[in-house]
């Protein structure tokens, strides 16, 4: 293991290796990665996979737009298939209030080059012919959203990390950070120390742990977010169905099984990822409704995982006032999967050139402390 | 993927010997990893078979201890079960 780097990484989900990976295509490779568990452990791995446009947040829409296109790239850059997949989004509404909502959002969405489309019920059975529209006010679609198998991108980012020189440290946890005066001095780990002068900070729903051992605190807190996963099928399901109305959702993966889970608002912060029957029972019932042909489904395994969640709903990311090398890459509050391509990149230009191709002031932890939030709404669970 | 003369370990998921030992090569010693580079174990018997034969061929390649090489955790339901039998549809399921 190194004993000196130019930047540590806490943390091996999208956030830490794809900060790394967009790092070391522009050359910078003196990094070390550190993860506590296996590669894709935390979050990343447990993730659903949805990658989604429609956001009612025109910051939000246009990270996830950049980072559509380069999902749309990423098999190719990465030389490993990531099963990206755009059978789009479809999002059903249930009262006027909501169908107003998607009809605004659609706007926004079309203004930002996004080609969502607001539809009645009855032209959501185009996309769904198996759906049940009793209930429904309306529907919002766009096309080129879609599903990715996490794992894919975490095996395709840690493979190419390797060739080009990176050092990733896995099943190695991070103990202990050092600060001599206001300057980080070294990361201490359980396989050895590291003396560094940055250190980016994405440890996930962990990160404020992270952050305590240098005396910075973070609003982010754990939330239990249960899935599963029903039979292998073929392919009948084309888009992602979700509704903010349930905080349901639930698509096809490109191998066949239909994944999908739901948003419990009773759920308590915790750190408990164990599996429950009331979860199943709750997503069923629902997805029956929606879907009735789903009864004669299996379901085949279930898990859970920590959603990271901040008190707006958007990640935190760049520095912190009183710690310039201290940089943050977390609190992505459920919707970090899809937006971490985008995200990424800026955090790497951040690190290199020290500006940004798209302004992450806005979502510097100072906004809790200085009252300049602007909540996300569209998020499920 | 399976070929004439592979050795398959998983069944259900066509994932052979050659397979496991690829991924070996690529850096990833640890079950939960190999299972998900592979797709070992995701199959109709959810690694039931499977699962304990890869550990053993990982141990040996990797000279670890198979204990070191982990155990998956057991995903509930223990059986498939139907959608229809735990939803319920009268209550207010919105
Ligand atoms: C059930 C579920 C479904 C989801 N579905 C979607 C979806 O459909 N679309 C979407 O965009 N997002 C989804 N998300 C959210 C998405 O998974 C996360 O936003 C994203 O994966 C966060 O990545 P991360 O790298 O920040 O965190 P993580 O993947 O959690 O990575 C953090 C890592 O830090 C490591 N770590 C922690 N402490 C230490 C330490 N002291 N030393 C070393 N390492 C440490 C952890 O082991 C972990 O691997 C879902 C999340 C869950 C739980
Ligand atoms: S033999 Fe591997 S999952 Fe069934």
């Amino acid at each position: 293991m190194k004993d000196r780097a130019e930047l540590v990484i806490i943390g091996g989900g999208v956030s830490g290796l794809g900060t790394a990976y967009q790092l070391a295509k522009r050359g910078f490779t003196d990094i070390v990665v550190i993860e506590r568990d296996y590669f894709g452990s935390g979050a990343t791995g447990r993730c659903g996979g949805g990658i989604r446009q429609q956001f009612s947040e025109e910051y939000n829409i246009i990270l996830a737009r950049e980072s559509v296109r380069m999902f749309e790239k990423m098999s190719d850059e990465l030389g490993q298939d990531i099963g990206f997949r755009q059978g789009g989004y479809l999002i059903l509404a249930h009262t006027e209030k909501e169908a107003e909502d998607l009809r605004r959002n659609v706007r926004l969405q079309n203004s930002l080059d996004v080609p969502s489309m607001y539809m009645e019920p009855e032209e959501a059975l185009e996309i769904v012919p198996e759906l049940n529209i009793e209930g429904l006010s309306a529907a919002a679609y766009c096309p080129t959203d879609g599903v990715a198998q996490p794992f894919l991108v975490i095996k395709g980012y840690v493979d190419n990390l390797r060739k080009m020189g990176v050092e990733l440290m896995d099943h190695t946890e991070v103990l202990d950070i050092k600060v001599e005066n206001g300057e980080i001095r070294k990361v201490i780990t359980d396989k050895g120390d590291i003396e560094t002068r940055m250190v980016l900070n994405a440890a996930g729903a962990w990160s404020r742990n992270i952050a305590k051992m240098v005396g910075v605190e973070l609003p982010n807190k754990p939330y239990r977010h249960e899935i599963m996963a029903t039979e292998h099928m073929k392919p009948w399901l084309k888009p992602m169905v979700i509704s903010f109305h349930n905080g349901v959702y639930f698509s096809q993966s490109h191998d066949g099984e239909i994944v999908g889970g739901i948003g419990d608002p009773n759920e308590p912060s915790s750190y408990n990822i164990k599996s429950s029957l009331e979860f199943l029972e709750r997503f069923t019932s629902v997805v029956v409704r929606y879907i009735p042909i789903m009864r004669k489904v299996k379901v085949m395994r279930q898990w859970a995982g920590l959603y990271d969640v901040t008190p707006d709903a958007r990640p935190i990311l760049g520095p912190v006032d009183e710690l310039p090398g201290f940089i943050q890459a977390h609190g992505y509050s459920g919707h970090g999967f899809m937006i971490h391509p985008m995200v990424t990149k800026l955090l790497a230009e951040y690190i290199i050139d020290g500006k940004t191709s798209i302004d992450i002031e806005p979502l510097n932890l100072r906004r809790y402390t200085s009252g300049e939030t602007i909540q996300e709404k569209n998020v499920v669970g | 993927m399976a070929e004439n003369g592979e050795k398959i370990v998983c069944r259900c998921m066509d994932v052979t010997v050659d397979d496991i030992m690829k991924a070996i090569e690529d850096g990833y010693t640890d079950i939960e990893s190999i299972k998900r580079v592979t797709g070992l174990g995701r199959g109709p018997c959810q690694g039931k078979t499977c699962i304990p034969i890869a550990i053993g061929i990982i141990a040996r390649a990797t000279k670890k201890h198979p204990d070191e090489v982990g155990y998956i955790t057991p995903r509930p339901p223990v059986k498939p079960v139907f959608f229809e039998l735990l939803a319920d549809e009268e209550g207010e399921s919105e």
